[in-house]
């Protein structure tokens, strides 16, 4: 491998018809639901998501008994409009107690925390969560068991798209969920990525057309380091926190994320050819959070 | 209490039926075997799987240090096998070759990772298990890994005969000295021989548990220096036991200072292959500042020890030649050590040859004890008690010369 590009031994992959998902798919993969309109005329969206203990395959050759949310990690992400009625069925199909908390703005017995609502669910247990798509952005669900840290880590977590009443432009979107696997439970990241496996978008670059604009939903809900970054090469990027505004914040080449934070990204690639994104700390991107973009005319 | 006046082994041959004795003895081993036969194929019925994922654990023995790359062996000293599935250096993913299949219990694999690595410069590899755990393994200071061709084998010869031949060879000139002082000094010269042995007995005790403890703990760990100075004891005693055996045979008047003497140098000899060990392996790891200062130190270290084995042949006109041979005996084998300590160290062999130098060390002092008896017969009269003190502060600060 010497001189190519960096990846697992032997530039090797994990097996994702085992694991059952594949990063390049779940980067593509938008999960509006199954829809019907109320009396009242408003949509109402509705999801089933279970949890279900998993063994993945997170490098070549290296399995981690994770927790996750459909069997995937990140868990579906879940996409609706502003003003949608949001219905969550949830059911705890792990040994565990779970929850599912989404960001957003929702009434206290739907926060999915132990000690409110429904609290926590026990194994075999379920509830449902139900509230309005608000506001329009970029949020993000994850279980809020504690201990958090594990609950967290060991992969239980998604994001949630909300949609403007008037839609976005059209675009060519992704969706990357940076997060990390401590197999060794020294509360310290053996392996980091965007959407799960380390070097994916390496070993196969994701596909973008030039000229095309390009939307990123960017989540970082990395255990255990303090903050992650996002840094595209040859391009700079408008930078839209937590999706929320109209208006970019920042015409920017990188930008820094602590866990739980997440905005959208948006850029043309006016030149053909491999550009690399990757987090801005070395660290991580040595240890697989880096990728490609293949540019076509 | 016999009854009917039968003998004890009359009643013995009658219990066991008349079978031959030779069979009684096979009898169990053969049951036994074929209880574990049964016992495994059987799949070791009631016990099912075992509890807990499987223990991974695997102790480096060695590193070796190219341009690129940075070897690594290493030993299962689990129950289990481990398969290492990934590599990093200094938290970054790494290519490596080697290890294509789990190593099991006990066997060891050499990992060939490639690395750029800077001298002087310090690195942590990380050898990633299937199961997702790590095995570290810390690299202080950089340096390469002499290469074991001819000029190396000439320079380690070459650094054992500075700090194990010359010196012991040196030491031994006090001959003519210790020949002419009165007994209550001859006292005192053997009870500081005594002191410096035991100073080293200690020293080699201490870091042969401190390397027993960087090894694979599979082959007993601490253990290993214990059953290594117990060894060496025992040899040596059934090989003065043998000699002197053999004096009383020939009736060679005043042998006994001989074989002492050879017994003395056989113990600093084993010690200086272990010193020798340890200077090999630390030069290899470029731990070891070679220069004057290094031989100078050992050198008067060392010295000490030629007065050891002259010692107890002071009444005795040993040929120069047999003198030559106690000194080969005593400082030659610092040689072999430091060819060992830089081309083929491992840690659980040379926490071993650290016990077997201590444990010979040991027997040599109990057979020099005798010679420190004043005319009433005691050990620990005030000259040998002076004596004693001495040698071990004479090793005490001759070692503050030398750190290895």
């Amino acid at each position: 491998m010497g001189g190519g590009h960096a990846s697992f031994r032997d530039g090797a992959t994990v097996d994702h018809a085992a694991n059952g998902f594949d990063p390049h798919t779940i980067a593509r993969d938008f999960d509006w639901g199954t829809t019907r309109r109320l009396a009242s005329g408003r949509v109402l969206r509705e999801w089933e998501l279970y949890a279900v203990n998993k063994e993945i395959e997170v490098a070549p050759g290296v399995k981690f008994a994770a927790w996750t949310y459909n069997g995937r990690i990140p868990g579906p992400t879940l996409r609706a409009r502003e003003g949608d009625r949001l219905r969550i069925s949830f059911a705890n199909a792990s040994t565990h107690p779970h929850t599912i908390h989404f960001h957003g703005i929702h009434p206290a017995e739907m926060d999915g925390v132990p000690g409110v609502g429904a609290g926590e669910i026990a194994p075999g247990g379920r509830t449902v969560y139900e509230f309005d798509a608000l506001p329009a952005g970029l949020h993000l669900y994850h279980c809020h068991v504690r201990p958090l840290a594990e609950h967290i880590a060991k992969g239980l977590y998604g994001a949630l798209i909300i949609d403007p009443a008037d839609g976005r432009e059209d675009a060519d979107e992704l969706v990357m969920v940076m997060n990390g696997f401590d197999t060794n439970f020294d509360r310290a990241n053996e392996f980091y990525a965007a959407n799960t496996i380390g070097f994916a978008y390496m070993d196969k670059p994701i596909v973008a057309r030039k000229d095309q604009l390009v939307r990123v939903y960017l989540v970082n809900v990395l255990e255990y380091d303090l903050v992650n970054s996002f840094h595209l090469h040859g391009n700079l990027f408008h930078y839209f926190p937590t999706g929320t505004g109209t208006q970019p914040s920042e015409l920017t080449d990188t930008v820094m994320l602590c866990q739980g934070q997440r905005g959208i990204l948006e850029w043309r690639f006016p030149h053909p050819g491999r550009y690399m994104f990757h987090a801005h700390q070395s660290e991580f991107t040595e240890l697989g959070w880096q990728g490609f973009f293949e540019v076509v005319g | 209490m016999e009854a009917g006046g039968a003998t004890s082994d009359e009643l013995r041959a009658e219990r066991a039926g008349g079978l031959p004795a030779w069979l009684l003895g096979l009898l169990p081993l053969l049951l036994i075997a074929a209880a574990i036969g049964a016992f495994v194929a059987l799949g070791a019925p009631g016990l099912g799987e075992r509890r807990g994922p499987p223990a991974e654990e695997l102790a480096v023995e060695r590193t070796v240090l190219r341009p690129g790359t940075i070897a690594l062996t290493v030993r299962n000293d689990g129950p289990d096998a481990v398969r290492i599935a990934q590599a990093q250096v200094n938290d970054a993913f790494v290519q490596f070759s080697g290890v294509e299949q789990p190593i099991g219990h006990l066997q060891s694999e050499t990992v060939h990772l490639q690395q750029p690595w800077v001298e002087g410069e310090a690195y942590e590899v990380a050898l990633i298990t299937s199961a997702g755990g790590t095995i570290t393994h810390a690299i202080p200071v950089a340096v390469e890994t002499p290469a074991t061709g001819l000029s190396f084998f000439g320079l380690m010869a070459l650094l054992g005969i500075y700090v194990g031949v010359i010196p012991v060879a040196l030491g031994m000139l006090w001959l003519p000295w210790i020949r002419r002082i009165p007994p209550g000094w001859m006292r005192a010269v053997m009870a500081l021989t005594v002191g410096l042995l035991a100073f080293l007995a200690v020293d080699a005790t201490l870091e042969g548990l401190e390397l027993a403890g960087e090894g694979a703990q599979a082959f007993g760990g601490a253990t290993l220096v214990l059953i290594g100075a117990a060894a060496s004891y025992l040899l040596l005693t059934g090989v003065s036991a043998w000699l002197a055996q053999r004096r009383e045979a020939a009736r060679a008047a005043g042998a006994s200072g001989v074989n002492l003497a050879l017994l003395v140098a056989v113990g600093i000899g084993l010690h200086n292959l272990g010193e020798g060990i340890a200077i090999g392996s630390a030069y290899s790891i470029g731990a070891l500042a070679l220069g004057a200062f290094l031989v100078v130190g050992f050198a008067i270290h060392n010295t000490t020890e030629g007065l050891a084995i002259v010692a107890p042949v002071a009444h005795l006109r040993p040929s120069l030649g047999r003198l030559a041979l106690l000194g080969l005996i005593a400082g030659g084998p610092a040689v072999l050590g430091a060819w060992i300590g830089a081309a083929a160290f491992n840690p659980s062999l040379a926490a071993f040859l650290f016990g077997f130098g201590a444990g010979a060390i040991v027997q040599v002092i109990v057979q020099l004890a005798p010679s420190l008896r004043d005319g009433a017969g005691r050990t620990l009269h005030p000259t040998s008690v002076a004596g004693l003190l001495s040698g071990l502060a004479l090793m005490f600060t001759t070692g503050l010369l030398v750190s290895v």
